[in-house]
């Protein structure tokens, strides 16, 4: 049913187009990593000589480092919470029918189209009425908000494939339902709790335009990479940054993907 | 089982409450407190909590607020149909003329994986005035001098972002044309459809539902983004999360502030209404 239909040989235009597409993909993202090694300032052609001084520089800013903890903290605190609360709303959603089961199950998806700025003015001029000063904890409490969409949706195709069956035996069998989570739903899930770690963690790390509003003078590393990008001579080091930020997300992403299909196969 | 729970119900809408709840408090909260703002005013630090229309006022005759406003839905607009325009031929692709489908929607995923902070200021190198273009154009001798109009202006934008939202167009409708039974296209052309007809009258019709969605994902945040009107708009692709920003930060202007965010939310909800009721609309005509 999958099959395309059969047709003689023709010019395959689709397929021109889809490698042409892929290739205005990838540009932008493959451009940073093949400038951060040209042993120049300037991003342009023809390139320089090969160079790994603008990494090696890295470790030396002190801002960056500091930069880079906060971003660490706040996407570990960001990946457990999110993936905690949607654990538990996926699970509600997957298993039982209840009143405004749909009102919710839309609610927790609102997050994703309300416009960044919207949300993270909004929640600045909130915090700031509540008494809480911008800093890691108004940038974790927004990245949990963003993140939790992430979460649950990931959460949710981790349970649907799940056989209730199996809960129901060990019930029978004289499992707690502690007991039962615990050891029968837990194991079964986790490659699914992995991989929404994982995607929240990254959804925090290279988010900016909350942080920008929240993280007062605690910057997270897109902070620091946007007070960076005005200063034409810092530049390169910019790039060997970016380069090396877009690898971490890219391999945190692929392996998030691995563990997501992982749960929804090992269920089946 | 029954001793340790209430009810099926109860549990699960104990188990989903903290989540609704959640974003339920940082949704009514925040947007609660931005309504109050705009009705207050504020004079450097101080904040008038006297009750006023003036923010509204100003706001509705400022011509630089309309001006941003307009801009603003007028480029998310521009941006939803190029998009949406140049993803739908890989949606399509993807679902009848390759057996790789989940190759390829890897493939089309991968780069969004990375910050889209990066991404934008990529495309600032790569359209600069000596970025990565022009200079790869005056060295292949294509061009004389650098070209001057691929940076800071709406052009920049709308590439920038049609970039950016990629998949967010390619998933829903490749999702839409995935579902279409195939009978329907053989009885096509089995009635005489040529296969632009069958295109237009049964495929398109069809993947409307994917259309708007994916429509409805790109204009809503769009409307409202700060950083390619930042790194790449200039001064001519500035926009209405550009004059929030500034009344934030620099500007020190709550007050106003939260309402350009309520009036940019307004004006969104609204063009999304008419958009999805027109959508539905033609959808239905030219079946």
């Amino acid at each position: 049913m999958s099959t395309p239909l059969r047709r003689p040989f023709r010019f395959p235009w689709l397929f021109t187009y889809a490698i042409g597409y892929l290739i205005f993909l990838y540009l932008p993202v493959l451009l940073l990593p093949l400038f951060s090694f040209n042993d120049g300032t300037i991003v342009a052609f023809p390139m320089k000589g090969f160079t790994l001084k603008w990494y090696a520089q890295l470790g030396a800013q002190d801002t960056l480092l500091q930069a880079m903890g906060n971003s660490l903290i706040v996407g570990a605190v960001t990946a457990v919470v999110a993936t905690a609360l949607g654990l538990f709303a996926a699970r509600a959603y997957v298993r039982y029918s209840f009143k405004g089961r749909e009102l919710s199950e839309g609610l927790v998806m609102l997050p994703l189209v309300i416009p960044g700025i919207i949300v993270a003015s909004s929640m600045l001029v909130l915090f700031i009425s509540l008494g809480l000063r911008p800093s890691l904890t108004t940038v974790i409490l927004g990245h949990v908000f963003l993140a939790l969409p992430f979460a649950v949706s990931i959460m949710k195709s981790a349970f649907d494939d799940f056989d209730q069956s199996l809960e129901e035996a060990a019930f029978d069998l004289g499992e707690s339902v502690i007991g039962t989570f615990r050891r029968v739903t837990l194991p079964i899930v986790a490659p699914g709790i992995v991989a929404s770690l994982l995607v929240t963690f990254t959804v925090s790390f290279d988010e900016f335009v909350l942080a920008f509003f929240l993280s007062g003078n605690q910057p997270t590393l897109p902070v620091y990479i946007w007070s960076q990008i005005r200063f034409p001579a810092k530049l390169p080091n910019t790039l060997a940054l970016g380069s090396l930020l877009l690898l971490a997300s890219v391999v945190l992403l692929l392996t998030a993907e691995y563990f997501r299909r992982r749960s929804t196969k090992s269920a089946k | 089982m029954a001793g340790l729970l209430k009810s099926e119900a109860g549990k699960g809408l104990a188990l989903s409450a903290p989540a609704s709840l959640y974003v339920g408090l940082l949704v009514a909260g925040p947007l609660g407190i931005l309504v109050a703002y705009s009705f207050w005013t504020q004079t450097y630090v101080e904040i008038d909590k006297t009750l006023t229309w003036a923010n509204y006022l100003e706001a509705a005759t400022d011509p630089l607020v309309r001006h941003l406003v307009l801009r603003s839905i007028f480029i998310a607009g521009a941006v939803t149909a190029a998009t949406v325009a140049l993803a739908y031929p890989i949606a399509y692709f993807i679902a009848f003329r390759t057996n790789k489908k989940t190759l390829w929607l890897l493939l089309i995923t991968i780069p969004f994986w990375s910050s889209y902070l990066l991404r934008v200021f990529s495309w600032k190198l790569i359209l600069g005035f000596n970025g990565v273009m022009n200079s790869a154009l005056l060295s292949l001798g294509v061009i004389d001098e650098p070209l001057t109009f691929l940076l800071y202006n709406e052009f920049a934008v709308v590439l920038t972002l049609a970039h950016a939202w990629a998949p967010f167009a390619i998933l829903p409708i490749y999702v839409s044309l995935q579902k279409i039974d195939r009978s329907l296209l053989e009885a096509a052309t089995d009635l005489g459809c040529s296969k632009l007809e069958r295109f237009i009258r049964v495929t398109l019709p069809l993947t409307v539902p994917g259309i708007i969605a994916a429509s409805l994902i790109i204009f809503i945040p769009t409307v409202g983004d700060y950083v390619t009107p930042s790194l790449v708009g200039g001064s001519q692709g500035k926009m209405i999360a550009n004059l929030i920003q500034v009344q934030f930060g620099p500007a020190n202007n709550w007050p106003l502030g939260a309402t350009l965010s309520l009036v940019a939310m307004a004006a969104v909800g609204v063009v999304a209404i008419l958009f999805v009721l027109l959508a539905t609309a033609l959808g239905r005509r030219i079946r």
